[in-house]
């Protein structure tokens, strides 16, 4: 009876825990939303817990500005995410079936020195990446953020791990016995295993990309090829008072909007994705 | 004899088919490291629009480091992970203990979860610039205060040491503790329900079985979240960079070592970058390590090695 009482009251406690930690959450996103429909005189005057009626006025201020081409940077964010997210996946897939069908002398050493470089940061290299791109001619273009990508030890890992839980190796072999080529075994055979592998990490290397700084703020210089991120960045870094405050709370939220689309579609798929990469038990 | 051949003729398949990504790899990640450390031993630095350089000077770059306020920047990256790290961790133990817990009845649990993972994949540069806003002297959280009444006049949250590393500590938090969550309670999931059974059996209550069962149950991915996440502390740029406008103000108390190693970047002062970069390389280079232990090691809970141990000494 007593330890009956206990549970009760600790289901009690946990849901209020909970709710408390989804408000916090969620409650920083509804002000962004509430703001983002308001004028900048409404702003001035103070806080109002419901929204106004300005967000196609804020849109359509956002859309036009010359000085912020958010439409632009969207669409540059766009294609280095996707671009990354198609060669990222794809690229990590064949290394991954390279080293887990065949065998060959340097397997181990491949695969060893890919999981030492598994959580390395980018940013120790970040200085010679830097020369090197320039040396390159490649210095303010969008391709050093997307060619880079064809390495990623992180994602290789989950396919590998993938692989050894999902492809029987006969099955290439039958593949060979009937005369099916290695690239084509490949391509028609294993890429629609990997298939939920593949999607699960096509969107996380997507949404990585999209909010990545770091790498773009080095390498990008004008306007034109500025990604989303950076263009947050030099609304903070601009006289920031002498700004329409409804416009503001508009870019951030044109920044965030379409992951979180994204996100409430498929968010079974992501959160079942998120475990799938961590550490083997 | 045949077959022999044919295997040979596949390990080209396999040399071919991981070619790609070793050769981009030896582009884009291997030459620039190497040019990094070269540069690191280089005076090598732009005054104006004069460029001063490259002449070898040995360690001098790493000297000057160490005397200049490098150690600051590390602690002060140390200060703003531990913010964000401690209440993260003790969150998502917390949650994830009452997630899987069948008794608990929890309703909702697939809302709580999408919810609590969300933050996280929000743009970490646009949701600091959001709480920039809301949290600057005239914007939002301020008015909601003064006009609860809880103040009575505003706060400059971004102009006291507190306020800014609270505050970045807060939004490492919000960006981060739903994804352990979820790490932590797969770990729990994993261990089999009969320990869980037997425990109960022998009276055990709800706070002994977390701190008997599931904690050392789960010691092997604690410690996996504990060393990515210091990884990722490491790193720690966009939140701080886009609060303080690059300054980590107020007076540098909230500059992490990448946001350091940035502004020698866009200065151009490549030898200090280098020698930045070195340092940091070497710091990552040691915790990559223990990562490399545990995703590759196949006595990750240490069972075997204390197994090894008991007869070893059992011998004796």
């Amino acid at each position: 009876m007593k330890s009956k009482m206990g549970n009760t009251f600790r289901t009690v406690f946990a849901h209020v825990v909970l709710i408390f930690l989804s408000f916090l959450c969620l409650f920083f996103f509804y002000i962004l939303f509430v703001n983002a429909t308001r004028s900048h005189a409404d702003l001035q005057k103070g806080f109002s817990a419901l929204p106004g009626s300005y967000l196609l006025q804020n849109l359509k201020n956002v859309a036009n500005d010359g000085t912020f081409p958010m439409i632009r940077g969207i669409l540059n964010s766009l294609i280095v995410s996707g671009c990354s997210a198609a060669i990222c996946t794809y690229f990590s897939a064949l290394t991954a079936y390279g080293l887990y069908a065949y065998d060959f002398k340097v397997k181990k050493v491949a695969f060893t020195f890919i999981m030492a470089i598994l959580v390395m940061p980018t940013q120790v290299t970040a200085m010679g990446f830097l020369r090197l791109i320039t040396n390159m001619g490649m210095y303010d273009s969008l391709l050093p953020l997307i060619i880079p990508s064809i390495a990623s030890p992180a994602v290789f890992y989950f396919m590998y791990s993938y692989l050894q839980s999902s492809l029987p190796l006969s099955l290439i072999e039958a593949a060979r016995i009937d005369g099916s080529g290695e690239f084509h075994t490949f391509n028609r055979i294993v890429i629609p295993i990997m298939k939920p592998a593949i999607a699960v990490q096509a969107i996380f290397t997507f949404v990585g990309c999209w909010n990545n700084y770091f790498v773009p703020a080095l390498v990008i210089q004008s306007k034109d090829k500025m990604t989303v991120p950076i263009l947050i960045a030099t609304l903070r870094g601009a006289d920031f008072m002498s700004f329409d405050m409804g416009k503001i709370y508009m870019m951030i939220m044109v920044a965030i909007v379409p992951i979180i689309l994204v996100y409430l579609l498929l968010s079974k798929f992501i959160i079942a994705g998120v475990t799938l990469g961590g550490v083997k038990e | 004899m045949k077959q022999k051949r044919k295997k040979i003729d596949y390990a080209k398949w396999g040399y071919l088919f991981i070619l790609p990504f070793f050769v981009c790899f030896f582009i884009f990640s291997f030459i620039p490291l190497i040019d990094t450390i070269r540069y690191s031993f280089f005076e090598y630095y732009r005054s104006g629009i004069k460029e001063i350089g490259p002449n070898f000077i040995g360690l001098a770059n790493y000297i000057s480091l160490i005397g200049s306020d490098m150690l600051k920047y590390a602690g002060n990256t140390l200060i703003l992970w531990v913010i964000g790290f401690i209440p993260q961790i003790v969150i998502a133990l917390l949650l994830a203990s009452w997630f899987v817990d069948a008794r608990l009845k929890i309703r909702g649990t697939q809302f709580f979860k999408v919810v609590i993972y969300l933050p996280n994949l929000i743009m970490a540069s646009a949701f600091a610039m959001l709480f920039f806003t809301m949290f600057s002297t005239n914007g939002p959280i301020n008015s909601i205060l003064m006009n609860l009444g809880w103040i009575s006049e505003r706060i400059d949250f971004l102009g006291s040491v507190f306020g800014t590393r609270t505050l970045v500590g807060l939004m490492n938090f919000l960006m981060w503790f739903g994804n352990t969550t979820i790490m932590l309670m797969a770990a729990i999931m994993g261990i089999s329900p009969d320990i869980f059974e037997a425990s109960e059996i022998d009276g055990c209550n709800s706070v002994h079985r977390f701190f008997y069962i599931t904690l050392p149950l789960i010691r092997p991915i604690l410690a996996y979240t504990l060393i990515t996440s210091i990884i990722g502390g490491l790193q720690m740029f966009d939140v701080p960079q886009i609060l303080t406008n690059g300054q980590g103000t107020p007076d540098r108390t909230s500059m992490t070592l990448i946001m350091f190693l940035n502004s020698h970047l866009k200065s151009k002062n490549y030898g200090m970058a280098g020698a930045l970069s070195v340092y940091l390389f070497i710091v990552s280079g040691i915790l990559c390590f223990f990562v490399y232990r545990m995703t590759n090691d196949n006595d990750p809970d240490g069972s075997k090695a204390a197994a090894k141990r008991a007869k070893k000494q059992r011998r004796k």
